[in-house]
């Protein structure tokens, strides 16, 4: 399993100090976070991959007219989701705003649904009725998929209260972007999850872009995980491209949730490769900066290159490309030959 | 001259209070600011301080006295050299009729009150006209006369001992007792994990609730007026209302939205609207606005099991009044359902909420002129109930509506167009409307009254449409 935590060690250390005011927000940037084992590599290499590679055929499907609307991918992020996931347990819920894809697939739900939510087809998970902002599974305690930005971060409290009033252990995995971090409901949610003690996590996926509104040009306290400092909540600032960083800032995070400590902030320090939406013009940043981070950065080759070195071969990545390929594959034909739904669908699920 | 000090209101809609306590003897000094009695209404308690200096002459309300109406003379206060042989000369304590929109502030005011008018039609009780039994409650029935502030607390409290999943949030509705005393008891039976006071971010909270509704609990969201739901209601409609169809059937919630609506008195735009009309454009929501207080207690058992989000509109003025609520175990009142108030052949009256004030009062005087209207509570406004309003107008050929909101895109034009979709044949003039006016409402006590619906005005309409 993984190897002890040192910058993850102090930090928890200081929250301990009974300094109400001055809860710590510590960079866990410095040290480099601790190893995963080789099979934490592979399943990470694995799950960002299928995100990569279900993306790339989602943008490519809308190129073709197949999906509409609006269809925002989560290139680039995959090392947020999936290091998150795998600090979870069965049961623990997560919820986001609309650029859910990722975040759907690393819950484990089935490719073929989600592609076909995409192009409005009946075997979608909302049976084309919710479309590429609006799926939920009850099964994987998804749920949503929200439209509305900050709007999740409401909700994902109230999935928290719901843990609280049960009594149970769950931890509410409650992720929003830069963008949606200065909307002021996400301030009155901060503001009764550390009340009343709630175990929630806000993850603030901080891509640097709130659709082409860089943070510094939108917001006055930039360091997202000092968001919470007015409510005493906790943060962590982390590096979003290392899915070792993010699986150690979350196992840190769900550790405190769960042992009644109230909230958390991780600020995961991402980047996302394409546009806001598949509309997108790309005018407000460089191709070169796009290009920097995807060479320098990359969450899925850093992975890549680790497993290298760990004598893992080329062959054995390529098998599992091929794996991931052939799920895209029979996702995207699945969701292009299901039909539409029925008609008398329009109708349907209105009330219950 | 001796000086009378008055019964005060607590509240813009407060009409008569109990006199708990005399804190001060006859004979006894007083000083201005002084608290000489306590008062107390079912919805809170006040000390009675006094507004001048001088002796307590005489008690004329002794304490333990229940249901004093507001502006009777409680007691006189002599002025030095003044001495109990001047009492006789203090007007004599004539019985008061009080104007709600008159209301002295909350401290004893000293001197005399100017001569009042009659009573302002909303009031004065709701008129207990002859009604169609309802047929959720059965014959020989035992009836308990209770407030509608009561009959709420009592359906909340029955449905959270029935469901644990059930629990109430909202801004002072634990330690408080509620805003309006409508959770009064509650922290008491059921503490404080289910009677949650929260602070005032009706945004946020209106977005907890929903996100606990969608794990399977049920809770009762009370907004202290629905006038501060306008900061939550994209929780309200994009969240709640919309999240079952947007997960193909997957995912739903089971919550209740619920608080006073409308016109309260004297307190001006931006704490007197009428939202009946935009949540009853919500396909999603159900939204109920009853009228009785059996209707209170039967719709929000309903609406707390309703396993979709429910809309639940109160009114302030109306909390105070008493109605006749059936004493049965399980009482429910079925969502969707209007009532014939008021059985009638010549004009259909269509109202719910406190509109039914001035439908049924209304009935009364078209009565003496020949007139039988017949008034339906419509008391849910989605789904509508719009089989009991057509087969009525079937029956008269002419229908009046009667709202307190806006007529423009308003719950009235809804049911005209109804009726005129689906009875057009039958009609025997055009549907007419009576609606608030198409301002903010004002303060000035005479402006709010014209920017209100009236008696006067449902009268003039029914008979205008029997062209009488």
């Amino acid at each position: 399993m993984a190897a002890p935590k040192k910058a993850a060690a102090s930090t928890t250390q200081d929250k301990l100090q009974d300094k109400p005011q001055d809860k710590p927000h510590d960079k866990t940037n410095g040290g480099s976070p601790p190893e995963f084992t080789k099979e934490q590599e592979l399943k990470a290499f694995r799950d960002m991959l299928l995100i990569r590679r279900f993306e790339e055929k989602a943008g490519q499907l809308y190129g073709m007219g197949a999906i509409g609307g609006f269809c925002h991918l989560y290139i680039g992020q995959e090392a947020v989701v999936v290091g998150m996931q795998m600090a979870l347990k069965p049961g623990d819920q997560v919820i986001t705003g609309y650029r859910d894809h990722g975040h759907m697939l690393a819950t484990g739900m089935d490719a073929n649904g989600v592609m076909a939510e995409l192009t409005g087809r009946r075997g979608g998970y909302s049976k084309g009725k919710g479309g590429s902002m609006h799926m939920f599974s009850k099964e994987k305690h998804f749920y949503g998929g929200h439209g509305i930005v900050g709007a999740q971060v409401s909700l994902g409290t109230g999935l928290a209260f719901a843990n609280n009033y049960r009594g149970n252990d769950n931890v509410s995995v409650t992720y929003f972007g830069d963008g949606a971090a200065n909307q002021g409901q996400v301030y009155e949610s901060f503001n009764m999850a550390e009340l009343w003690k709630l175990p929630v996590i806000y993850v603030i996926e901080n891509n640097r872009y709130a659709m082409g509104t860089a943070v510094s040009r939108a917001s006055a306290q930039q360091d997202f995980s000092r968001r919470g400092v007015s409510f005493n909540i906790p943060g962590l600032q982390v590096d979003g491209m290392d899915v070792r960083a993010v699986k150690a800032a979350g196992d840190e995070a769900v550790a405190w949730c769960r042992s009644g400590k109230g909230p958390m902030i991780l600020e995961m320090q991402t980047y996302r490769y394409r546009g806001h939406s598949m509309s997108d013009p790309a005018k407000y940043r460089t191709r070169e900066e796009v290009e920097k981070v995807r060479h320098d950065q990359d969450p899925i080759e850093q992975v890549r290159n680790r497993l290298l070195a760990a004598k893992v071969t080329e062959a054995d990545l390529k098998a599992i490309d091929a794996e991931v390929r052939d799920i895209v594959n029979a996702s995207a034909d699945f969701a292009q030959h299901d039909p539409e739904p029925d008609a008398a669908e329009l109708w349907t699920d209105i009330y219950r | 001259m001796p000086i009378q000090v008055l019964m005060p209101a607590l509240s813009p809609t407060m009409e008569k209070g109990n006199l708990s306590k005399w804190l001060k003897k006859e004979g006894e000094a007083i000083k201005s600011g002084d608290v000489i009695a306590e008062i107390e209404t079912d919805k809170a308690t006040m000390e009675v301080e006094a507004t001048d200096e001088g002796t307590l002459g005489k008690i004329l309300i002794p304490e333990g006295t229940a249901d004093v109406a507001v502006n009777t003379p409680i007691a006189t206060i002599l002025s030095d050299g003044e001495s109990a042989a001047d009492l006789a000369k203090a007007p004599a304590p004539a019985r008061q009729e009080k104007a709600v929109e008159s209301a002295p502030p909350a401290t004893a005011k000293a001197e005399a009150p100017a001569p009042k008018a009659a009573a302002a039609p909303k009031a004065a009780p709701a008129p207990q006209a002859a009604a169609e039994p309802d047929p959720e409650v059965p014959a020989g029935t035992e009836m308990v006369t209770q407030t509608i502030r009561e009959a709420l607390r009592d359906a909340m409290a029955e449905e959270m001992r029935r469901d644990a999943d059930v629990f109430v949030m909202g801004e002072e509705v634990a330690e408080y007792q509620g805003a309006y005393k409508v959770t009064q008891g509650l922290l008491q039976e059921f503490g404080p994990k289910r009677v949650i006071d929260t602070p005032i971010t009706e945004h946020g909270f209106a977005g907890v609730g929903v996100g606990a509704a969608m794990t399977g609990l049920k809770p009762i969201v009370e907004f202290m007026t629905f006038n501060f739901a306008m900061q939550a209601i994209d929780q309200i409609i994009n969240s709640a209302a919309k999240t079952l169809y947007m997960s193909g059937g997957q995912m739903g919630c089971s919550i209740v939205f619920r608080g006073p609506n409308g016109a309260a008195a004297r307190v001006a735009a931006q704490h007197s609207q009428d939202y009946s009309s935009w949540y009853s454009n919500i396909p999603g929501l159900k939204v109920v606005a009853p009228f009785s207080a059996a209707d209170y207690k039967g719709l929000l058992k309903a609406a707390i099991r309703d396993p979709n989000p429910v809309i639940f509109l109160e009114n302030e003025v109306l909390y105070g009044h008493t109605g006749e609520v059936p004493k049965l175990d399980d009482f429910i009142i079925p969502i969707g359902k209007a009532r014939i108030a008021r059985a009638g052949s010549h004009v259909s009256i269509i109202s719910w909420s406190n509109g039914m004030t001035y439908a049924l009062k209304a009935a009364e005087e078209l009565a003496k002129e020949g007139i039988e209207a017949e008034v339906i509570d419509l008391r849910t406004l989605r789904p509508m109930d719009t089989e009991t309003f057509i087969n009525s107008v079937k029956k008269t050929g002419r229908a009046v509506t009667v709202e307190e909101g806006w007529a423009q895109s308003g719950v009235g034009a809804e049911i005209a167009a109804r009726i005129m979709e689906n009875a057009f044949d039958y009609l025997d003039a055009p549907v007419a409307r009576v609606s608030g006016k198409d301002v903010p409402m004002p303060y000035a006590a005479n402006l709010e009254k014209l920017a209100l619906p009236s008696v006067a005005e449902v009268v003039e309409a029914a008979k205008a449409v029997c062209y009488r």
